[in-house]
């Protein structure tokens, strides 16, 4: 076959960095539709509708307070237990909500691969914006609960400089959570039991990351384990930005940075390998 | 650049492994990593040689559903995709909508190909009709921009106006597929797949779906694989054909010649004699009396319009109510529609055995060359209530036309099947008288 005569040559393997940037990048208003599609049917034929965005992160917080503040007198860091708890919960739904769409993207859409080609990564990109949305209307809500203790409670407003991280942290933790997601998604299309593992591993997970706990809680000689987690750091310094607590380093923050880098970079590679093939397993 | 090539498969091939994904696929792929990956040798599971037969079983877990397939495909040409369940249509469509990807061989494509392997393809039922209509048409390619312009040809194509801004959970099934439909056929690709998505819809909607599809393959040199079961749809739409049997190609001509030698070979093989299975019979008829094996004395392949057919069938009495019995033959067109029918006196079923033979004489049938699908049928007749059949079988075997006359054994170079013809009436049935 002369392969210059052609436009597209279709090969049994692509080439490891063939990532067809190009192609997502035409597929753009697939993007746009598929985010309006996760944020339009999360409410459709419901009684309350978008309050439904902050219905979930307010009792969620109700209930962290009865029993991890009242019952188990886990310290906060000196920080109203409603602003701290919705300052994790808030950061740890985009991470776990963000996760678990990834990491079933093919089992969840194979009906639509199995029928049409367009470049696989749309999809999970799309996920990572849509729950973007979700946080931003959370981080509203916690706005709103903040100056309500500032003016009603006389809180001192301690919202520091790093508050402009908080960007940063949430795109670091929305890239983890996709890269982690995309990395799990290519084995839990063929190997079921994985998609169990996701589900409960992720619960796990919370519990490791100083999402409902201050850092400084768990004792000395334990912190450089917890730290191993690289998503502690993130949350430490998204907790510092918002409400001025928080323990971590520059080295941490390095750490996570780093591994959040390289774990994409892996993960896409992967995914790249196993969409061509998928559906033959899925 | 070539611009007069579409399509080309070069010795493309796709290998399934068969069974359950579980205990055993995790060694499986431990072992060909190894294989392949670590110690550079060949893929321990792809094996060369086997064809694939669904009804054979064969010796590995590993199957080619395609296997050595080449071909070119012109631009603008209007290609069918024919076969047998299992030869492996679908996988051919997968590999060149890219949906997967070959385990050998390449496949070059010039232009965007857009695919309707199923309509209605990323419709969410929570989201209204025009919210779908972009979902939809963005995942088969379409721009925001190319979707807006398109928009009310859509909506009237589909004709759901009225339920525009209803969530398409309360749509008909019908109604999801007319807008699926819709908006695949308002897409501007330069090459377009179709399986098989006429066979849903209403009549009405059947003749509009058809004739877009006309519009599609006659308009602007655009390229058209159509994958269907209907032979008539075949015959009408395409020009050439490919037809696959066991996963490989068997003949690659004109649709004319694809369907006719598809229908030739379907199940029978044209062979003189077939011995039925159970899936033979058609799923509504009781079988007190039962076919068991048909054979035909001419040759299957080469029957003249004045010769004379000989059929002899077996058959087994399965229930001591049938006492008595009629045969009849039909001989259907390659588009199963019935042209003739031929019925028999009721005769007495013998006392004395279960199992006998019956041989049907047909004389005069006068089809002119094709070929045809010979159905038969046995039961009781009654002037009143029809013909109550024991049994039935619609594809009993095939028998194509071939000569004028037996004794000359002369090709028909005038009045055929395909040109819409039935029956030739050649030196038989007319005199002439010159005064």
């Amino acid at each position: 076959m002369d392969t210059s005569s052609y436009e597209h040559i279709i090969n049994p393997r692509k080439k490891l960095l063939d990532l067809d940037l190009k192609g997502l990048w035409q597929y753009r208003d697939l993007y746009v539709m598929y985010i309006k599609r996760d944020i339009v049917t999360y409410y459709k034929q419901t009684i309350f509708g978008p309050l439904w965005y902050v219905i979930q992160p307010i009792l969620t917080t109700v209930m962290y307070m009865f029993v991890f503040g009242g019952l188990a007198k886990i310290p906060t860091d000196g920080i109203p237990q409603p602003l701290f708890y919705m300052a994790g919960i808030t950061l740890w739904n985009y991470f776990s909500q963000t996760f678990t769409a990834c990491s079933n993207v093919f089992a969840n859409n194979a009906s639509v691969f199995g029928k049409v080609y367009f470049p696989r990564l749309v999809v999970p990109l799309a996920s990572c914006s849509s729950n973007l949305i979700r946080l931003v209307i959370q981080f509203v809500l916690f706005m709103a609960i903040y100056i309500y203790y500032v003016v009603a409670e006389g809180l001192s407003f301690s919202m520091t400089v790093a508050f402009l991280l908080c960007p940063l942290v949430v795109i670091v933790t929305g890239l983890m959570a996709m890269a982690a997601g995309l990395f799990f998604s290519s084995w839990t299309v063929k190997y079921r039991d994985l998609q169990y593992v996701v589900q409960f591993g992720v619960q796990l997970v919370m519990y490791a990351t100083p999402v409902i706990y201050p850092l400084s809680f768990a004792p000395e000689s334990y912190r450089w384990l917890m730290n191993l987690n690289p998503l502690t750091p993130l949350f430490e310094m998204f907790k510092y930005g918002c409400l001025g607590v928080g323990t971590f380093s520059m080295g941490s923050i390095v750490y996570s940075l780093g591994f959040t880098l390289v774990m994409l970079f892996v993960a896409v590679l992967v995914f790249n390998r196993t969409e061509q093939n998928f559906m033959d397993t899925v | 650049m070539r611009k007069d090539i579409a399509i080309e498969f070069e010795n493309v091939g796709k290998q399934y492994r068969l069974g359950r994904i579980g205990t055993g696929t995790l060694a499986h792929d431990l072992n060909r990593w190894i294989k392949t990956t670590i110690l550079g040798k060949e893929d321990p599971y792809l094996m060369v040689g086997e064809v694939n037969d669904r009804a054979v079983k064969g010796n590995s877990d590993y199957i080619w559903a395609l296997k050595d397939i080449s071909f070119k495909i012109e631009q603008g040409d209007v290609v069918g995709v024919i076969g047998s369940n299992g030869a492996g249509k679908s996988t051919l469509l997968k590999l060149l909508s890219h949906i997967t990807t070959p385990s050998v061989g390449r496949i070059g494509v010039n232009g965007r190909i857009a695919s309707l392997l199923e309509v209605g393809t990323g419709f969410h039922p929570e989201m209204t009709a025009r919210e779908n209509i972009f979902m939809n048409g963005s995942i088969m390619g379409m721009t925001r921009h190319e979707i807006t312009s398109k928009l009310d040809e859509i909506v009237e194509f589909a004709g759901v106006e009225r339920y525009l801004d209803t969530p398409v959970k309360r749509f008909s099934s019908g109604m999801t597929v007319r807008l699926g439909f819709a908006v695949a056929a308002f897409l501007e690709p330069e090459i377009l797949v179709v399986d098989e998505v006429l066979a849903v819809g209403d009549a009405e909607f059947q003749k509009k779906a058809l004739g877009k599809m006309q519009d599609i393959s006659r308009g602007d040199g655009r390229t058209v694989l159509f994958v269907s079961h209907n032979m008539a749809s075949i015959k009408n739409l395409c020009k050439s054909g490919i037809l696959l049997k066991n996963g490989m190609i068997d003949y690659i001509g004109t649709a004319e010649d694809c369907v006719d030698r598809y229908i030739g070979s379907t199940d029978t093989e044209t062979s003189s004699n077939v011995v039925f299975g159970p899936k033979d019979h058609m799923p509504w008829v009781a079988r007190e009396m039962e076919f068991l094996e048909m054979r035909i004395l001419n040759d299957p392949n080469a029957i003249a319009t004045d010769e004379d057919l000989d059929f002899v069938l077996r058959v087994r009495r399965n229930a001591p109510i049938a006492k008595s019995c009629c045969y009849s033959v039909f001989f259907l067109d390659t588009e199963e529609r019935a042209i003739v029918q031929y019925v028999t006196e009721m005769m007495d079923v013998p006392a004395d055995r279960d199992e006998y033979e019956v041989r049907l004489h047909v004389k005069d049938h006068h089809l002119t060359k094709g070929a045809y699908i010979v159905k038969i049928e046995m039961g009781v007749k009654d002037f009143a209530m029809g013909i109550t059949n024991y049994d039935q079988i619609d594809h009993a075997m095939a028998i194509e036309v071939k000569h004028i006359t037996s004794a000359e054994k002369k090709e028909y170079s005038f009045w055929q099947r395909s040109w819409g013809g039935y029956v030739s009436h050649y030196h038989n049935g007319i005199t002439a008288e010159i005064c």
